[in-house]
């Protein structure tokens, strides 16, 4: 049944009721806003670039992790220093390891990540060619046609005799 | 009773599908249409049995039978009758039970409506059907059984995860297993043609219906997802490259060219080989998607580890099927004999490009989903890829994919007509340029690349369109157009609506990422805010009592240009028992766009945090999947291609009884 608040006796029910409510905060709180736009802007872009350590595969940007709070708040803090994105990044992989990275970099451990991609394609596209060439030779070139067995010569048969008309 | 039943029904459907995994293959070699046969009937019973086992366990959920642990463990006497019956599936144990029942489902209806089939084409896809079914129930009997009771049985349940309760859970798993599974079928046929060492176009006449069942199915439950994730995780995104997601999109890039490869098998007899591959992969795909999600081994690779016995079984089952499935290729790929030449420009070759190119971004998805899981196993080095690695490697390979869409249905079988079909699409391109021009003058200044996306967007659509106008010559011959329309084959308009819809989700990503509005304030009663032309205020706050959660909404009063257009209440649900909440966010629909806000804290202050957001044009995201749905729905309906029969329509008409 909803009813609408009015009375202010009310709020402070209401108000207990939400409070005593397991916290489903939200991603990015409003009091961790930077005051400069421009400022607040690079935070959220880092900020899609980290990850949220202790959550599955989220960023920083997206969690409402207590943790991802702490490194949204360090990200902004470091930006309010006046560090670089670049330096900013170097900070936190200094701190927490390349894990916080969502974006790995391109290093030998992650050779066969970054490499995968591009060799698939590249090699895909080697092999449809040698196969075109290959192909375009002549001879070989009329298939082969496997007899029909006597049960296929049978079917074949009856599907001429009634002019495909099935039963 | 019911429980002991479902377990009992469970075993006979074992039996019947290991009787299925063995005599029809014997029957095939032998040429004996009586062990042929077994397959179909042990096929349906097999379905019958699923069918039990899978009704005694949503039954006992349906009347909380808290006896039974999966019962106790996921649900509440509480709980609406819809979430009783979803709740078979929000679980371990029960989604599996959905997983063999689509299989069995699936197997059925191979045999139903496999008739027309070559006896020993059949009697074999179904053997290859049943080592699968045979493999998931010993995998649920022995690891996962979902019947087990508890000794002194608990008064009331503990209810299903709060987030699962929602319609989005009654119809995304059971889309994504119809999908998932639906590919085993043209994994069976894959296989089927291997054991036979023949394959030829009415193989992949009959091969592409099945695929493309289950990629409409696939299509919509990614899709379907994706919309769930969006309005209920509240905080808008609806893609986040996340491990699971990837692990049905996997299939869904090697699926999709799978149904591209096969058009060339049946239309020109070439692409055999890799045809055949690709039904393999497709299907190990779909396996390996299962083995992510149901292993544990995502969470973390030392979780999976402290409790292996399931995930130890599913890697088995993955390794066999996969081993065995390239195992019996390589033996047997060589006896497939090549056939059908084409030039590199011609419709087998922009097939060919399209099949490249899934693969590549299919790899490419591959390597960033399993490669941090590998190199923690393997290294215990840990790194993370997510959607910045995706959005750099993935993207790039759907620019040129999506700029070659128009091209391929315009070009001839054989050898085609780069130039002539380039002055087809003409009007599409000069639209698409238009449409750069258009949007990079309206925001001078903003992302470089977003006007691009729209014009490669508006090329896609009109590209397609522009098939269909070419086709029917309603610029040649105005007059004849809507009669030439009507004889075009129905996949022709399958084929341009499934081009179009691509177009349409592209168009809905580019706008919703780049021009998205995002507010986030704390807000009192009274308070006023500004969201992507709209403005919001907060005008108080209600609470209700759901039958199992109490909540607390916030009504938003929305006006545009001064005129008020509604209200919008978003709230935040707390579940009793378990103890957890959810936040609902609350969706507002203008025209393609949405408004879309969510709840955050409520301060002891009496202020509230809030999240709003505009995203423009963000239906067209999911409406663009539906269109090509709707367009793979085409496509079956097309005499030719029906599921069941080449059948000529005469002879149907001739069945018919006298009235």
């Amino acid at each position: 049944m909803p009813f609408v608040i009015s009375a202010g006796w009310f709020r402070a029910a209401l108000l207990a009721a939400m409070l005593a409510m397991p916290a489903v905060a939200l991603a990015v709180q409003p009091d961790e806003i930077m005051k400069d736009p421009a400022q607040e802007a690079r935070a959220r872009n880092l900020s899609r670039e980290l990850r949220c350590m202790v959550c599955q595969n989220q960023s920083i940007d997206d969690s409402d992790a207590p943790l991802a709070r702490d490194l949204r708040l360090l990200v902004r803090e470091r930006i309010g220093a006046g560090d670089s994105d670049g330096q900013v990044i170097n900070f936190l992989v200094a701190r927490y390891g390349e894990f916080v990275l969502l974006k790995p970099r391109f290093e030998l451990h992650t050779l066969l990540l970054w490499g995968v991609p591009p060799a698939v394609l590249v090699l895909g596209a080697l092999a449809l060619w040698v196969n075109a060439r290959r192909r375009r030779a002549p001879a070989s070139s009329v298939p082969e046609i496997a007899p029909l067995s006597a049960e296929e010569q049978r079917r074949l048969r009856r599907l001429i005799s009634d002019d495909g008309r099935g039963k | 009773m019911m429980p002991e039943a479902g377990h009992y029904a469970l075993v006979l459907a074992l039996v019947l599908a290991l009787v299925q995994a063995v005599v029809p293959i014997i029957g095939a070699r032998r040429r004996d249409p009586a062990l042929m046969n077994v397959a179909a009937s042990t096929a349906s019973a097999q379905f019958m049995f699923a069918l039990i086992s899978f009704g005694a366990l949503t039954a006992s959920h349906m009347v909380s039978d808290f006896s039974v642990a999966n019962v106790f463990e996921n649900s509440h006497s509480l709980k609406p009758m819809l979430y009783k019956i979803t709740g078979v599936w929000g679980n371990h144990e029960g989604s599996m039970m959905l997983w063999v029942f689509i299989l069995a489902l699936f197997g059925a209806l191979v045999a139903v409506f496999g008739g027309n089939l070559p006896a020993t084409l059949r009697a074999n896809v179904l053997a290859a059907q049943a080592w699968i079914a045979a493999a998931f129930y010993l995998f649920i009997l022995t690891t996962s059984n979902p019947f087990l009771r508890i000794a002194n049985p608990p008064v009331e349940g503990r209810d299903l995860n709060p987030v699962l309760q929602d319609i989005g859970l009654a119809l995304h798993p059971p889309l994504l297993y119809l999908g998932y599974v639906g590919f085993s079928i043209s994994f069976s046929f894959a296989v089927a043609a291997l054991i036979e060492g023949r394959i030829d176009a009415a193989w992949a006449r009959w091969v592409r219906p099945w695929t493309l069942v289950a990629w409409i199915f696939l299509t919509l439950g990614i899709a379907m997802g994706s919309y769930w994730a969006y309005y209920e995780l509240g905080w808008g995104g609806w893609w986040f490259w996340d491990p699971v997601e990837n692990a049905s999109l996997m299939p869904w890039l090697s699926g999709t060219a799978l149904l591209h490869s096969a058009l060339v098998m049946e239309k020109r007899n070439a692409l055999k080989i890799w045809t055949i591959l690709l039904a393999i992969l497709t299907f190990s795909l779909s396996l390996l998607g299962t083995f992510l999600v149901r292993s544990g081994v995502l969470t973390s690779v030392h979780a999976f580890a402290t409790d292996p016995a399931r995930g130890v079984f599913i890697l088995a089952i993955l390794i066999f099927f996969i081993g065995g499935g390239f195992a019996l290729y390589a033996w047997r790929a060589g006896s497939l004999k090549q056939g059908g030449l084409f030039a590199p420009v011609s419709r087998e070759g922009a097939l060919v490009l399209n099949n490249l190119l899934l693969t590549t971004a299919c790899a490419t998805v591959f390597v960033g989903t399993l490669y941090p899981l590998a190199l923690e196993a393997l290294a215990a080095d840990k790194i993370s890829v997510g959607a910045p690695f995706f959005n750099l490697t993935f993207g790039p390979l759907f620019v040129p994919l999506l700029i070659a869409v128009p091209f391929g249905p315009l070009l001839a079988w054989k050898r085609g007509d780069l130039l002539g079909a380039s002055q087809r699409l003409i009007a599409a391109g000069l639209l698409a340029l238009a449409g750069v021009a258009l949007v990079m003058a309206w925001s001078w200044g903003g992302p470089a690349l977003a006007p691009f996306g729209v014009g490669l967007a508006i090329f896609v659509i009109v590209g397609a369109v522009s098939d269909l106008v070419e086709r029917c010559g309603l610029i040649r011959k105005p007059a004849l157009a809507l009669k030439r329309a009507r004889g075009l084959p129905a996949s022709t308009w399958g084929t341009a609506f499934a081009h179009a819809g691509l177009g349409l989700t592209l168009l809905g990503i580019v706008c919703e990422t780049t021009w998205s509005d995002e507010r986030i304030a704390t807000m009192r009663a009274g308070d006023q805010t500004m969201v992507g032309g709209y403005s919001v205020r907060l005008d108080g706050f209600a609470q209700r009592h759901g039958p199992n959660y109490r909540e607390v909404t916030a009504q938003f009063a929305v006006a545009r240009n001064g005129a008020a257009i509604g209200v919008m209440e978003p709230s935040k649900r707390n579940f009793v028992t378990r103890g957890s909440a959810t936040t609902e966010a609350a969706l507002m629909t203008r025209g393609f766009s949405q408004l879309y806000i969510s709840l955050g804290d409520l301060s002891a202050d009496g202020t509230i945090a809030v999240r709003l957001y505009h995203k423009p044009l963000v239906l067209l995201i999911w409406l663009g999947t539906v269109v090509m749905v709707f367009g793979g729905g085409l496509s079956l309906m097309d005499r030719r291609l029906r599921v069941g029969a080449p059948r000529p329509a005469r002879s149907a008409k001739a069945l018919q009884p006298a009235e």
